[in-house]
């Protein structure tokens, strides 16, 4: 599914990512911990293309390609899905017509027709359901005046409605109370099938209670310091990260 | 749909092409004898040749406005031929059967089928050709219900008591240097009248085409809706893709008299000249409309079009309670500069006025709001609201807001808003990261800002302007 090789790169001038190499297999859920300022969210941003973040070394080999010889749009298409930490408004452009046009684009790209409008319709109040967030969403503008809640619900919504291979969740569960982690967390394990792989960048174990990962991994001085099972959520929960970040250096 | 939009953008100006015809063609210059010439080809009576060389006589003494936000070189008056008309049309064809079908064929690459069984449905067209007017549709069907609309040229020979009541009723000659030149050399346009209390059953609408090299279009629309009527009027306009600039300096009249309504939208896309800012028309139009009492004038504008724009359509708000109401999207991009806006002078008791503007400025142009509220001492209780909003996409061009503000009543409440954005990365971004590429992804962010204005537009016009926009905007990142 994806394989990164000694994968450096810089943001603003200053090295974040060094030498971080991972596998993962398709149906694999990896978690991402780290301190603040690890490169947890860099590694997001720089799987997904987005400005500013340099690649300086390495490779990334995605389903069988070459990642970075891909355009943003071409990334998502192929199947990387990146759901943000802080979500943008997009004042006046209804959700209804955003996603439509996000899943024609994937389903251009792949040789399907475009969906109808009553078939899309149709296929997004049913998805909206299944995020617990009311239908009169899709007509307002993408994320404008929605809660912090809302925000997440609507990027796992697209995430649904998109399916795609690589799901990488940057921080979605930060200002989330209780029940929103809840949806957010049914709706990722609704998704969870033997094709499809997760990375789930977190600071806290939290999220991990109901995303239970494969394998989780530390990110630290940017690159991956220690990999373990889901107890290793649990054991740093309780020692914090200093020890490793000793070791990191 | 997204195919269409991907073609859409791959297209240049696709107005831009240019018709091959026989045309009388005044030779550069302007002079009395020219203002003579252009009235005798009209067989116009004396009392409006005598309007005429008033007007240009004023235009003399009269100087250039140098107060918009707007740079360009100095118009020669005498390099512009004030006429042109197709050989054709001299003999006067009066159906659709008899007019060149070349120039037919023109407005049938233009999108705009002139064949009343072919035409939009429920939409009449008049179509302006440099300084003619070719063809009215659906005149008869208007006729039975009462509804005159024909060319200002015919309006003056079978409507003359209308036309001398209200022509430079609302627009004085003297009232700016572009509306005195219009005054002295106007050749064709538009004449619409509905009477009482009649809702006007189809849509008017007029196109406007600039042909001809080196001829500057100036054309008069006059529209008068009387007590308790209803009309709604669009236009558009296109023109060849020519190195040199040309000129069109337009005048529009609305008089909706009381309680009746005048809606009236424009899709502006004359040629914008090329990537380095060569050619392009410039676009210097007065519009503006009075109301009587209850009655109401909304001016939607979706400008896209023009090396330079200058146009801020108006309403004076002379009846009590009257409303009046201006929705705009000005669009520039690579060297275009656009000042624009609108003046709402409030006269009468209760008026109310919203002003809802979205400037969108790319590529190294310029695009400037500019608009007066005047609240007069007897306005009791007028009300205004204003909306500027500014997009900018990159960071080569400018955006500029000139509110001006007049109260002279203490009952007046007056609201004014104005933001200034830019299209985010994060915003394309996210749009990239779901898959859309960064031209649609634009076009959407952009069409998502004037939906407020859009939603004002006839449906078909939306459609339209929504593509226009993508059209424009091509090129504007990457």
């Amino acid at each position: 599914m994806l394989r990164i090789t000694d994968l450096f790169a810089k943001v603003e001038e200053k090295d974040i990512l060094k030498s971080l190499s991972l596998t993962i297999k398709p149906g694999e859920v990896h978690a991402i911990m780290g301190p603040n300022g690890a490169g947890k969210s860099t590694l997001g941003n720089v799987l997904s293309g987005r400005a500013g973040y340099e690649v300086t070394g390495g490779t990334v080999e995605f389903n069988g390609k070459d990642l970075f010889e891909l355009e943003i749009e071409e990334r998502a298409r192929e199947g990387l899905f990146l759901a943000f930490q802080y979500p943008v408004e997009i004042p006046g452009v209804s959700n209804m017509e955003f996603l439509k046009a996000s899943v024609d684009a994937k389903r251009k790209h792949h040789g399907q027709p475009e969906l109808s409008a009553v078939e899309f319709m149709k296929l997004a109040r049913e998805t909206s359901k299944r995020v617990s967030l009311d239908p009169t969403f899709l007509k307002r503008g993408v994320n404008e005046g929605f809660s912090g809640g809302e925000k997440k619900r609507n990027e796992i919504m697209q995430m649904m409605l998109l399916e795609p291979s690589l799901c990488i969740l940057d921080e979605t569960d930060s200002g989330l109370d209780i029940d929103a982690l809840q949806v957010v967390a049914n709706g990722v394990n609704e998704m969870r099938s033997p094709d499809r792989s997760f990375i789930v960048v977190t600071h806290y174990q939290r999220l991990l209670d109901y995303i239970v990962p494969d394998y989780v991994h530390v990110l630290a001085n940017g690159r991956i310091v220690k990999t373990g099972g889901k107890e290793l959520a649990l054991e740093l929960e309780e020692k914090g990260y200093a020890w490793l970040e000793e070791e990191a250096v | 749909m997204s195919e269409q939009v991907e073609e859409l953008i791959r297209k240049e100006y696709a107005a831009g092409f240019s018709t091959d015809i026989i045309s009388e063609t005044l030779p550069p210059g302007l002079n009395e004898d020219v203002i003579r010439f252009i009235s005798g080809k009209k067989n116009e009576p004396d009392w409006l040749l005598e309007w005429r060389l008033k007007a240009y006589h004023a235009w003399l003494e009269m100087t250039e406005p140098e107060w918009a936000h707007v740079k360009y070189d100095d118009i020669d008056f005498q390099k512009v031929s004030f006429y042109s008309a197709p050989k054709s049309m001299d003999d006067k064809p009066k159906s659709l059967a008899e007019v060149d079908p070349e120039l037919l064929r023109t407005y049938e690459k233009l999108g705009i089928p002139l064949h009343e069984q072919a035409a939009l449905a429920g939409v009449a067209m008049d179509v302006v050709f440099d300084s003619v007017s070719v063809v009215t549709t659906f005149r008869e069907k208007l006729l039975e219900v009462g509804v005159i609309f024909c060319s200002i040229s015919e309006a003056v020979h079978k409507y003359p008591e209308l036309v001398k009541k209200y022509i430079g009723s609302v627009v004085p000659q003297k009232d700016n240097y572009y509306a005195a030149l219009n005054c002295a050399v106007f050749s064709d346009g538009s004449f619409v009248y509905i009477p009482k209390g009649v809702r006007c059953p189809m849509e008017l609408s007029t196109y406007f085409r600039i042909n001809e090299q080196n001829t500057g279009q100036f054309e008069r629309t006059l529209i008068i809706a009387d007590e308790g009527s209803h009309v709604s009027y669009l236009e558009g306009c296109t023109a060849p893709m020519r190195d040199e600039n040309q000129l069109h300096a337009a005048v529009v009249e609305l008089i909706a008299l009381d309680n009746a309504e005048i809606k009236y939208s424009t899709v502006q896309n004359w040629y914008p000249g090329n990537e380095e800012g060569k050619g392009g028309i410039y676009n210097f139009v007065t519009k503006r409309g009075v109301c009587h009492t209850n009655a109401k004038i909304s001016w939607t504008q979706v400008e896209t079009g023009s090396a330079v724009t200058w146009k801020y359509p108006s309403c004076i708000l002379r009846g009590d309670n009257s409303v009046g109401e201006f929705y705009s999207v000005a669009l520039t991009n690579n060297y275009q500069q656009a000042d624009t806006g609108t003046k709402m002078i409030h006269i009468g008791k209760n008026t109310r006025s919203t002003i809802i503007s979205k400037g969108i400025s790319a590529g190294k142009s310029s695009n400037a709001y500019r608009g007066l509220v005047r609240m007069n001492p007897g306005a009791d209780g007028a009300r205004n609201y204003t909306q500027c909003d500014s997009l900018l996409i990159g960071d080569k061009c400018g955006a500029h807001t000139f509110p001006y503000i007049e109260s002279r009543n203490p009952s007046a409440v007056i609201e004014h808003e104005a933001t200034t954005s830019k299209v985010s990365d994060d915003q394309l971004f996210l749009c990239q990261q779901r898959g859309l590429d960064a031209e649609k992804a634009v076009s959407m962010i952009v069409n998502g800002f004037c939906r407020e204005v859009f939603k004002e537009l006839p449906m078909e016009f939306a459609v339209e302007a929504g593509k226009l926009l993508e059209v424009s905007l091509e090129g504007s990142v990457g």
